[in-house]
């Protein structure tokens, strides 16, 4: 059986000194998402740029890539997917049936999977842009 | 505490379609980042290389399926998150829905015209 929850809004701020781990797993899901989306559509922008030609798309890549912010967002870009990926395979497995039990540690391993795969990717990210 | 936790209305086709293209995603996802961040560094991305992988059957479908489900799933997640979640109703979920639907069909079609001058399987 499915059963709702009144969770209050999340603008009600100060709420989230009272978070359980759910509801930041819920939380954090939410701003991945809409970071994705939103890069995105970024993304489909800068790639058209060879709709212009080949000069124009090297172009592109080698000017965004030789900046270092745009190395630095890249490693938060992949923190952000890495989250939203493990995250997602937590929710298909409760939605499945499965791992209610545990959601809080599963939420917690995402998190800390995702700490270890972000930093162990920094050198590669940043390499030749310092 | 519930059998069963869903957050969302089980019976609609959109919700099966959200977790399809999550699991495809999933892989996909993970997919993309590695080969283009540590196989393929993005620095050493060029017009050349993205052409060569494109013109392979196997990576055309796979990256055109991609852009696909990752518009469909990250369109209706915020379409979830406007609609359901904040409970916008009436003309304006109408406008939110012709905003978001509008586009997602300018980012399919020009991601499509993007892809096909990187290949030539055409």
């Amino acid at each position: 059986m499915s059963q709702s929850y009144d969770r209050g809004t999340v603008e009600d701020f100060g709420r989230w000194r009272s978070f359980t781990a759910g509801m930041w797993a819920w939380l954090f899901h939410k701003f991945t998402g809409w970071v994705l989306i939103g890069y995105l559509f970024t993304h489909i922008a800068v790639l058209s740029t060879a709709l212009t030609g080949e000069a124009a798309y090297n172009n592109t890549i080698v000017g965004l890539e030789s900046l270092a912010i745009v190395r630095l967002l890249e490693v938060g870009l992949l923190a952000v997917a890495v989250f939203h990926i493990l995250n997602g395979v937590r929710l298909l497995f409760i939605d499945l049936g499965k791992g209610l039990e545990a959601q809080e540690e599963s939420f917690y391993a995402s998190l800390v999977i995702t700490g270890a795969i972000t930093i162990a990717s920094v050198p590669t990210f940043v390499s030749g842009v310092f | 505490m519930a059998e069963h936790y869903s957050s969302f209305d089980r019976s609609g086709k959109k919700w099966f379609l959200q977790r399809v293209t999550a699991a495809f995603l999933v892989v996909v996802l993970a997919f993309h980042f590695f080969l283009l961040h540590f196989v393929n560094h993005a620095a050493d991305v060029t017009f050349a290389g993205t052409s060569a992988r494109m013109s392979t059957w196997t990576y055309f479908s796979l990256m055109v399926l991609f852009l696909l489900t990752a518009t469909f799933h990250g369109v209706n997640g915020v379409h979830n998150a406007i609609v359901h979640r904040d409970g916008v109703d009436g003309w304006k979920q109408t406008a939110v829905t012709a905003v978001l639907v509008v586009a997602s069909l300018i980012m399919v079609v020009q991601g499509l015209r993007t892809a096909l001058v990187w290949t030539n399987l055409f």
